[in-house]
């Protein structure tokens, strides 16, 4: 699809002088930037200049609908940390915490485990990597539904789903109360989580396997390796990249976690998140406090998020 | 897939995924079986939320008991599926209404922006689009408050109007970055080249060559989009309600309910999750090509 009315493109037409050679440069990177600017206004508005916003709040004392927009300094961080009722923001910390580290832990284990499974390729593969990926089409919202019958916290002669089937199989010591529980209820909460995104981690080290050139493992088999030393000094090695941008999905994405819980429990003492804890402070329109529990959210994850994608640039600028 | 040093295969290219890349190293027959009983046992668990979504959804509300909550209905009924419907038929519409346009919009404006920053580059692009991806991140917690009454100040009608224009502008960032890996990987350069010794400037090979390329990138975008919006309960209960948003504000409430009506809550989460189930069927391979973006590697 060419076109041959050279003196009518758009690049001709008659543009403000930058002078000197800085002329032919934006002549050639204007029109880009044009095309862009839509989008960057857009974004410069919506995120960047939202965030200075939400952080502008995070200081202020506006803790009514009244606009008392007087400056506070970090006494609504602090408070955060020192002065709230029943330490329920450390208490949110704590769940999110459990939260994170069982659903990532139990995400990567399935989801490598499944890879490793399908990874040399069997008949019917294609079957169940699509069953083991269908729950990542599907909304929290919805698997909450039904999550939240299965994960019945009634025991004994009350038992139902998951409980119900632990006592018919004669595994009653199975039987827990789940996300009730007020110690360890938040590492139920996330055995949703894992199943919706456990497909999701073996889809990726799927995809790293076999980006794995042949020729590795054909030598490293010349050699004698055994199957576990090859899995452990020749393919593993070669994932961790892979395994570096499965953590960051899954960090960032169990840090925000909101949907699920709300559908699970709704929104509730016993399974509060930071995420939640934003939604129910903005319920009593204590904006202030409200914006400061998001901006600590925000800090949480661009910990995790700005290295990497840091990093990810290097290394895309060396290759 | 020639580097070794980048893990995730580009976006666009979907069915990286699927067949091996080599022969060598076969299981012992022992192996094999254990591989399949394992996985038919993944299999099971995973589809078993399927299971009961499907078998309570087809019961009477009068036969959810504790007891025999697992067995197929005793009267397999439409009655719960009947009451659902009811409760969902108006935001059902609403969300089809929310998520086309968004599918198309935002990526209309990722591919532009796609274009631009792996063919059209300037300096500082890189930090542009880090800049860009970093939105994609955020918890949305961090702009919602002064969201809420920026949609109001500059007039967007509440419900639909305004989290159609939020999901477009929180989808450029994924839709960029699809968008970007996908020129990048499999648009030669040479096409460009090729535009611009005819003299065509960068809206004429945006409309008339890179466009028509794009193709599969859109198929990408739009499938992502589409799913994202009709699956967001977090822009959704922040900036609307039950009388004017999506799905799944309808299905938080009616599943929600103090003693909630499992058969129809079921039945009405079939109904929320069938457009995006049916898209992940039919058109699976694309599906896992947004989905493999998410890893940000090009």
């Amino acid at each position: 699809m060419t076109t041959s009315s050279a003196t009518v493109a758009p690049e001709r037409a008659p543009r403000r002088r930058r002078g000197g050679s800085a002329h032919g440069k934006a002549r050639h990177w204007g029109p880009g930037l044009l095309l862009l600017s839509p989008s960057l206004v857009l974004l410069a508005v919506f995120v960047y200049g939202l965030i200075g916003w939400t952080m502008k709040l995070s200081v202020s004392d506006q803790h009514n609908a009244l606009p008392s927009q007087g400056f506070v300094g970090l006494k609504n961080f602090t408070a955060l940390f020192t002065d709230d009722i029943n330490d329920r923001f450390v208490h949110s910390l704590k769940n999110l915490l459990i939260f994170t580290v069982v659903f990532m832990v139990g995400a990567l284990v399935m989801g490598v485990l499944w890879a490793l499974l399908l990874e040399r390729g069997i008949p019917g593969e294609g079957v169940f990597r699509a069953i083991y990926l269908f729950p990542m089409a599907v909304s929290f919202v919805a698997s909450g539904v039904v999550w939240r019958w299965l994960m019945n916290s009634g025991t004994g002669d009350q038992a139902g789903g998951l409980n119900r089937i632990f006592a018919d199989l004669h595994l009653g010591f199975l039987e827990n109360p789940w996300w009730t529980d007020p110690h360890w209820g938040m590492a139920a909460m996330a055995v949703p989580a894992i199943w919706q995104l456990a497909g999701y981690v073996m889809a990726l080290f799927l995809a790293g396997f076999r980006g794995i050139p042949a020729e590795l493992r054909e030598a490293a088999q010349m050699d004698g390796a055994t199957t576990y030393r090859l899995y452990r000094h020749v393919l593993f090695p070669q994932l961790t990249p892979t395994a570096l941008s499965v953590l960051i999905i899954l960090g960032h994405m169990s840090m925000k976690m909101f949907d699920l819980i709300m559908s699970v429990s709704g929104a509730q003492w016993i399974t509060e998140v930071p995420a939640v804890y934003v939604w129910q402070t903005l319920l009593t329109s204590d904006y202030a406090k409200a914006a400061a529990i998001s901006i600590v959210l925000l800090l949480l994850v661009a910990i995790v998020i700005v290295p990497y994608l840091i990093y990810n640039n290097r290394v895309e600028r060396r290759s | 897939m020639t580097s070794t040093s980048i893990a995730t295969p580009p976006a666009t290219v979907p069915g990286r995924v699927t067949g091996p890349r080599h022969s060598v190293n076969r299981r012992s027959p022992a192996g094999r079986v254990v591989t399949y009983v394992l996985l038919l046992l993944f299999l099971v668990i995973v589809l078993m939320p399927a299971y009961v979504l499907v078998v309570t959804s087809f019961k009477s509300g009068r036969e959810i008991g504790v007891t025999g909550q697992w067995t197929l209905p005793t009267h397999w009924t439409f009655a719960s599926w009947d009451k659902a419907w009811t409760a969902l038929a108006p935001s059902f519409t609403r969300t089809f209404e929310l998520a086309i346009p968004v599918a198309l919009i935002s990526s209309f404006l990722g591919c532009a922006n796609g274009f631009v920053l792996s063919r059209w580059r300037f300096p500082g692009a890189d930090l542009v689009f880090t800049l860009i991806l970093f939105g994609m991140f955020i918890p949305y917690q961090a702009v919602m408050i002064p969201l809420r009454q920026i949609v109001q100040t500059i007039g967007l009608p509440p419900g639909i109007p305004t989290l159609i224009f939020v999901h477009c502008v929180y989808g450029i960032p994924i839709c960029t970055l699809i968008f970007r890996n996908y020129f990048a990987t499999t648009v030669p350069v040479e096409i460009i080249e090729a535009s611009r010794v005819d003299g065509a400037g960068l809206l004429r090979t945006f409309a008339w060559v890179i466009l028509p390329i794009a193709v599969p990138g859109f198929v990408v975008t739009i499938i992502w989009q589409f799913t994202s919006a009709w699956n967001d309960y977090l822009f959704a209960i922040f900036l609307s309600n039950t009388s004017n948003g999506p799905i799944t504000i309808a299905l938080n409430a009616l599943a929600g309910a103090q003693s909630p009506d499992y058969a129809a809550s079921m039945a009405g989460a079939l109904i929320a999750s069938l457009p995006t189930l049916l898209v992940y069927i039919v058109l699976g391979r694309w599906f896992i090509g947004g989905l493999m973006a998410g890893s940000v590697k090009s």
